[in-house]
């Protein structure tokens, strides 16, 4: 753990108290996107929001798990439904919603909006709104460490819609060939926008980077547990000089494929959304593990929520309250 | 450099010598990697190949296969690695070998290296160079010889710049290189052989600043890249007719100088603007509604475009030749604005 993004209270503590505090940091990291994603969801249906936004709720584990096994100085790549890893990577509520509002203290001050929030300075290279469209910059970054003899790491989430587009392919070829730093995270919540994967993706998702002879694993994208000690594995072995991985993720995304997705009976069942929420809840399976364990009860849990309802509710007040960008801004940094 | 035979240049008082335009890009390439430990080349091809124009030979060699690397055929995969390593501290250029492939890489270059800077309110940086070719008359048909500066000339974030002489190339490419956006430089494939006058060592040439290649007074022809040594033949020609044209290389379409042209247009009351990208909706389009605003009071005909004829590029010698624009049908087309028919 020496080299991940510890917390200040695992710093001198037993090891089993370090577990415990890990555990519940990444319960509080993923609430925290819950609950952001919620106020998102409320601000768009009460029409503050301009735009759309893609929900990242129900796929908390995948972010959390993999970026607490990143460094603050470790790159990401981020996706449209991108919210999460921002905020698992170390990115604030406030300047997230500011930048969802279109504000000028957002991250990219009103001119990125929500599916391209980028945080120089947590490591986040951008989030795309092109499915595959951050694979050749994630592999580049991973190139340039190479290049500059760095011991960072590059991880590049994309959704299993991005499995449709060539560009990944050409790049994860080439980062297996020259050993780059890599890792490629593919979370499949199993629809394409609005078509399940069963109609789009042929053949087996591992084995499309098994051809590039990249390492793959499996995990149960809902247990935080299991991600954390996959991703962990495959960023020690990377930062190692080893090379490229491939980490599929099984998730789901509880909402539509953007806020205004709202009647989805044409492409999945209420049953099966009703499933996942109430069997496959990532916070849920946590929580309970952690009660199991000892680790955590229902007055701990309880003072979390509060904490990070609090952090939200304010963040999504200083969004509101924050100035937008003079108009004069349209024409700067169209060039550095 | 409008004096041909210097031996030392004035602008830079450096020992000038007769180059081609291929070695004044290799020259370029190799001061800026002396320089500059984070310059790094890939493309397909680029290592002992040199590229199949040659361009290149000798840069590995000295710079090892870890700075002038051979990739595979994967034009959006290297495009996007560059602009990558670009955003993370490197300066790459990207080689991609035939203009035509640009749309394959169209989507890193459009959607990802133009707009990382504004959409992150300015706080990532994509120093990117994609170095391309355009121009037709190889006899390579409809996929390896088209001129597509205007598709990349399109879009906000982009700098574009294109070379006319040995001299432009050396100076601009070593701009494109500092600069800290992304730059796509285009390279005509049939002036690699050209030779023309570069100084040794360092130099630059800002961008967004036009050269006059020949002072004239009755005609002002803007020309680019490949057309700018069809209109300086053609200026040749009107001279013997007693038509003194005066020829304005751009050299870069952005940004783009747009009262260099105005004020020659000015002065002379006529202009033909060629390019040899697609005529329709091209970059001559562009340049004659600049001149059309700019000089209107004082134009004494309308601004004509001469660009590639709008269609594919044919193989057979016969078809291709017609497509794009000669020294003499520019001569027929200033004789007729100067009335003298």
């Amino acid at each position: 753990m020496s080299q991940s993004q510890t917390t200040r209270s695992e710093q001198a503590q037993s090891p089993a108290e370090a577990e415990r505090a890990r555990w519940l940091h990444m319960y509080e990291l993923m609430l925290k996107i819950r609950l952001f994603e919620e106020h998102v969801n409320e601000l768009y249906l009460s029409a503050k929001m301009p735009g759309l936004a893609h929900l990242y709720s129900g796929e908390e584990a995948v972010a959390v798990g993999v970026c607490s096994a990143l460094r603050k100085d470790d790159y990401i790549t981020s996706t449209h439904r991108g919210h999460g890893h921002c905020l698992a990577k170390g990115a604030s509520v406030d300047r997230m919603y500011a930048e969802l509002l279109g504000k000028e203290a957002g991250y990219c001050r009103g001119k990125g909006g929500s599916m391209h929030i980028a945080d120089q300075d947590t490591g986040n290279l951008g989030a795309n709104a092109i499915v595959g469209g951050s694979a050749g910059i994630a592999t580049g970054a991973a190139m340039s460490i190479k290049m500059r003899g760095s011991d960072q790491v590059v991880v590049c989430f994309f959704g299993d819609g991005a499995l449709g587009q060539g560009v990944l392919y050409e790049v994860m070829n080439m980062a297996s060939l020259w050993k780059f730093p890599v890792i490629y995270v593919c979370e499949n919540n199993l629809y394409n926008e609005y078509t399940h994967n069963s109609q789009t993706t042929a053949g087996d998702m591992c084995a499309r980077a098994r051809a590039f002879d990249i390492p793959t694993e499996e995990v149960d994208g809902q247990d935080v547990r299991a991600v954390y000690a996959a991703a962990s594995r495959l960023v020690e072995r990377a930062r190692q000089g080893e090379g490229p991985a491939f980490l599929l993720c099984n998730t789901y995304r509880y909402y539509g494929h953007h806020v205004g997705d709202i009647q989805r009976g044409y492409y999945r069942s209420k049953e099966e959304e009703e499933y996942w929420k109430t069997q496959r809840d990532p916070l849920k399976i946590l929580a309970d593990w952690m009660m199991e364990q000892g680790m955590a009860d229902e007055q701990t849990l309880g003072q979390i929520a509060q904490r990070v309802q609090a952090e939200v509710e304010a963040g999504v007040e200083f969004g509101l309250q924050a100035p937008y960008p003079e108009p004069e801004e349209v024409v700067q940094d169209v060039y550095a | 450099m409008s004096t041909l035979n210097m031996l030392t240049s004035q602008r830079t008082g450096k020992a000038v010598r007769e180059i081609t335009l291929a070695q004044a890009i290799r020259e370029a390439l190799a001061e800026e990697m002396r320089r500059d430990p984070r310059v790094f080349i890939m493309g397909e091809d680029v290592a002992e190949a040199g590229t199949p124009f040659k361009v290149l030979s000798g840069l590995v060699e000295e710079f090892g296969p870890q700075r002038v690397i051979d990739t595979p055929i994967s034009e959006p995969g290297i495009t996007g690695m560059g602009v990558g390593a670009a955003m993370t501290g490197m300066r790459p250029i990207v080689d991609i070998m035939f203009g035509d492939f640009l749309g394959l890489a169209m989507d890193q270059i459009a959607n990802q290296a133009a707009k990382v800077h504004y959409m992150s309110g300015g706080k990532l940086k994509v120093p990117l160079v994609v170095r391309t070719t355009l121009g037709a008359t190889r006899r390579s048909a409809a996929q390896h010889s088209q001129s597509l500066h205007a598709w990349v000339s399109h879009i906000p974030g982009l700098k574009v710049a294109l070379p006319s002489t040995p001299y432009d190339a050396k100076g601009l490419l070593k701009t494109a290189i500092r600069d800290e956006n992304p730059v796509i430089f285009f390279e005509d494939k049939m002036m690699y052989q050209l030779k023309g006058p570069v100084p040794e060592g360092d130099y630059t040439i800002p961008f967004g600043v036009a050269d006059i290649k020949r002072e004239g007074t009755d005609i002002t022809i803007v020309a680019t890249s490949s057309m700018v040594q069809v209109a300086l033949a053609a200026a040749d020609q009107l001279a013997a007719l007693d038509i003194s044209a005066e020829v304005i290389d751009p050299r870069t379409t952005y940004p783009l100088d747009k009262q260099t042209m105005i004020e020659s247009a000015k002065k002379t009351s006529r202009a033909i603007v060629m390019d040899e990208g697609y005529e329709r909706y091209g970059v001559t389009a562009e340049l004659a509604a600049i001149i059309a605003e700019g000089a209107f009071y004082y134009l004494d005909a309308p601004v004509r475009r001469m660009g590639a004829m709008d269609v594919p590029v044919p193989f057979s010698p016969v078809l291709e030749d017609q497509t794009v624009p000669t020294p003499d049908a520019v001569v027929t087309l200033a004789k007729t604005l100067c009335g003298r028919v």
